[in-house]
């Protein structure tokens, strides 16, 4: 039982390392650009996931294109650079900030923006009017004016 | 007019339903190609019928031709390849055909008992040429222009319909731009 609980153990151990251990490096630096850069590659063919764990041919096909390409020594841009022109955008899961993402990037902040001039409408109305809703009616109004005044006006 | 601020979350609602709407049974599967206006990348390829034959992209040149991505080992071109041969034989469309991360005896073997649509086959067992090209998965298919120039990508099985409605009217622009 025991010796199986282990066995399982390890084989869950050995999968999760498998991707990058597939693969040799010359220096731990380059095995942890090619986890990122494989873990930001999202894979064409089953959409939803990284190439770093797709069984997708196309995934295994750019894992190794991204092995060879930091083995060279290409830096992290030039070689998700080289992935997008050729699968597109789309295989980036870290959308660059150009004139078409604008919105999309500043969603967020256009969202938190609206959220407080809204707040803050409110709390100006909500402050101004509590002076208002003790307003006098008419009849105190012109009560107070005589009080005031001493006199009705006659000028 | 207070009354009409009541609406604005309302009206919000609405446009938001509308654009979660328009999303919905959209195919997301089939991405357009990052090479579209782009020419065809560089290779040199034996064909098919001949190992020592050596094919650039030369062969893209003269006039609007398809380019089919396919290979034995999947299922869908199997579906897809009648219509091939009634675009060839019918139709007299141009295609080149790309056999991508297969083994040559059994692509001639294929294309012996099936028929062969293709001018020419240009093979590609590592499926180098094909990762340049951006293919993700069989069959996929290519418009390209008389000046070599990527002008569609389908992926997916060509059928009567896609045919028609999709890729002909694009075909035809090209071929009388060309």
């Amino acid at each position: 039982m025991r010796a199986f609980c282990l066995l399982a153990l390890l084989l869950v151990t050995l999968n999760a390392a498998a991707t990058s251990a597939t693969y040799q490096f010359e220096s731990e630096a380059d095995r942890e650009r090619f986890r990122t850069l494989t873990s930001e590659l999202r894979c064409p063919k089953c959409q939803n996931q990284a190439i770093a764990d797709s069984n997708a041919p196309i995934a295994s096909d750019m894992r190794e294109q991204v092995h060879r390409m930091v083995v060279e020594g290409r830096s992290n841009d030039a070689i998700m650079e080289a992935m997008v022109s050729r699968f597109g955008e789309f295989v980036r899961y870290r959308p660059q900030v150009e004139p078409r993402t604008w919105l999309l990037w500043l969603t967020p902040l256009i969202a938190v923006g609206v959220g407080l001039i809204v707040i803050g409408v409110l709390l100006i109305r909500s402050s101004r009017r509590s002076p208002e809703s003790s307003v006098l009616s008419e009849e105190d109004r012109q009560r107070a004016d005589a009080l005031l005044n001493g006199s009705p006006r006659d000028d | 007019m207070r009354r009409l601020y009541l609406f604005i979350p309302l009206a919000l609602a609405v446009a938001l339903g509308v654009v979660l709407a328009s999303g919905i049974g959209r195919d997301t599967s089939s991405l357009d190609s990052a090479l579209i206006g782009e020419p065809v990348p560089a290779f040199e390829l034996a064909t098919l019928s001949d190992p020592d034959g050596a094919r650039t992209p030369d062969v893209f040149r003269g006039q609007t031709q398809l380019l089919n991505v396919w290979g034995t080992w999947c299922p869908s071109c199997r579906v897809e390849h009648p219509e091939l041969m009634r675009l060839a034989d019918e139709k007299g469309i141009p295609i080149v055909g790309l056999n991508y991360k297969d083994n040559r005896d059994a692509a001639l073997k294929w294309l012996e008992e099936r028929g062969d649509p293709y001018s020419v086959t240009l093979f590609d067992p590592q499926g180098a040429f094909g990762f340049d090209l951006g293919v993700y998965g069989a069959p996929e298919t290519y418009i390209i222009d008389a000046e070599g120039i990527v002008r569609y990508r389908h992926v997916g099985v060509v059928n009567e319909q896609v045919w028609r409605e999709t890729l002909a009217p694009v075909f035809e622009q090209y071929r009388q731009e060309g």
